[in-house]
């Protein structure tokens, strides 16, 4: 075990901010893509079924 | 098998979408293995304490992104060459991914630098190639959306693709070609200066990055997919029975 307490895991060795400023931004970088290709499938679709109704209703009339 | 049947964009995206979730969920057991290995089980570095365990992160980016853009420049040939439409949309999926890793790579290594070299960035051949690649990265993502016409947009993305794939070994043989600031690496595929829990922790991160990549990437590929062949009799109706849904 490396660390005796909580307190020693965040301060890392009194490194903390380099250590926590690099997995901290990897990780909010990860949830941001996630975020952003589950919104990129949903705007696709909803994009992509109105052009498809615009595409018919001109047909239609 | 018949592989050239994956080449179809219908069955291309079935398949990903089945095999998306499986690779998402291989990236997140394997992450959550590499993480315990890289702050409990893996020691205290003898000389740098424990900053070093940046390099979970920092050594797994910095490889994704090369072996990324290694990938849109494998794709963009065979999109040349067979004229495989897939090919460029797997070309173009896989840009974002390699420039985040790519981006991650140059931030752990600022922040790494920093308490270790006492600089946080220094125009040395390691670090400014790098730079360069994200640069191509946003070239290809920037040129690929800019241009209107898909086609063109495609091929003018598999130029920058193939010409910036120039770039990766000049990054890569870097600290050997030059004198430079950044370090030699520390494993090769005959020796490793390591010490083997931290090699092992860091394998297990990079495989992490490439489930995640692998998954991430052919979730993009779907949504690529739709667009590129909504006027397709397949594409329609999954856009009405899915469109409906979201």
């Amino acid at each position: 075990m490396n660390w005796d307490s909580f307190a020693a895991f965040i301060d890392m060795g009194g490194r903390g901010a380099f250590v926590w400023g690099s997995y901290g931004v990897t990780l909010a970088l990860i949830v941001a893509e996630l975020w952003a290709l589950s919104r990129r499938r949903r705007d696709t679709l909803h994009r992509l079924l109105r052009l498809q109704q615009l595409d018919t209703d001109r047909s239609a009339t | 098998m018949n592989l050239f049947k994956f080449s179809s964009p219908q069955t291309f995206y079935s398949l990903a979408g089945t095999l998306a979730p499986v690779f998402g969920v291989i990236a997140a057991v394997l992450a959550t293995v590499g993480l315990y290995i890289s702050f409990f089980a893996a020691p205290t570095d003898a000389v740098q304490g424990e900053v070093y365990r940046i390099i979970f992160i920092h050594v797994p980016a910095a490889w994704m992104s090369m072996v990324i853009y290694l990938a849109m420049a494998f794709w963009s040939a065979i999109g040349l060459g067979l004229g495989t439409r897939l090919s460029f949309y797997m070309a173009k999926a896989l840009a974002p991914t390699g420039a985040l890793f790519c981006f991650l790579a140059l931030w752990t290594g600022a922040l790494w630098g920093r308490p270790t070299w006492g600089t946080y960035w220094a125009w040395d051949a390691r670090m400014t190639s790098q730079l360069l690649l994200l640069f191509l990265y946003f070239g290809h993502i920037a040129l690929t959306n800019a241009i209107e016409d898909a086609r063109r947009a495609d091929k003018a993305g598999a130029i920058i693709a193939l010409v910036g794939a120039v770039n990766i070994p000049i990054i890569y043989f870097s600290v050997k070609w030059w004198n430079t600031l950044h370090q030699g690496s520390s494993i090769n595929l005959t020796k490793s200066s390591m010490a083997s829990t931290m090699l092992i922790g860091m394998l297990i991160m990079a495989l992490a990055a490439w489930a995640y990549s692998i998954a991430v990437t052919l979730v993009r590929v779907r949504s690529i997919i739709l667009e590129r062949e909504r006027r397709t009799d397949w594409a329609a109706a999954e856009i009405r029975l899915q469109g409906a849904k979201a």
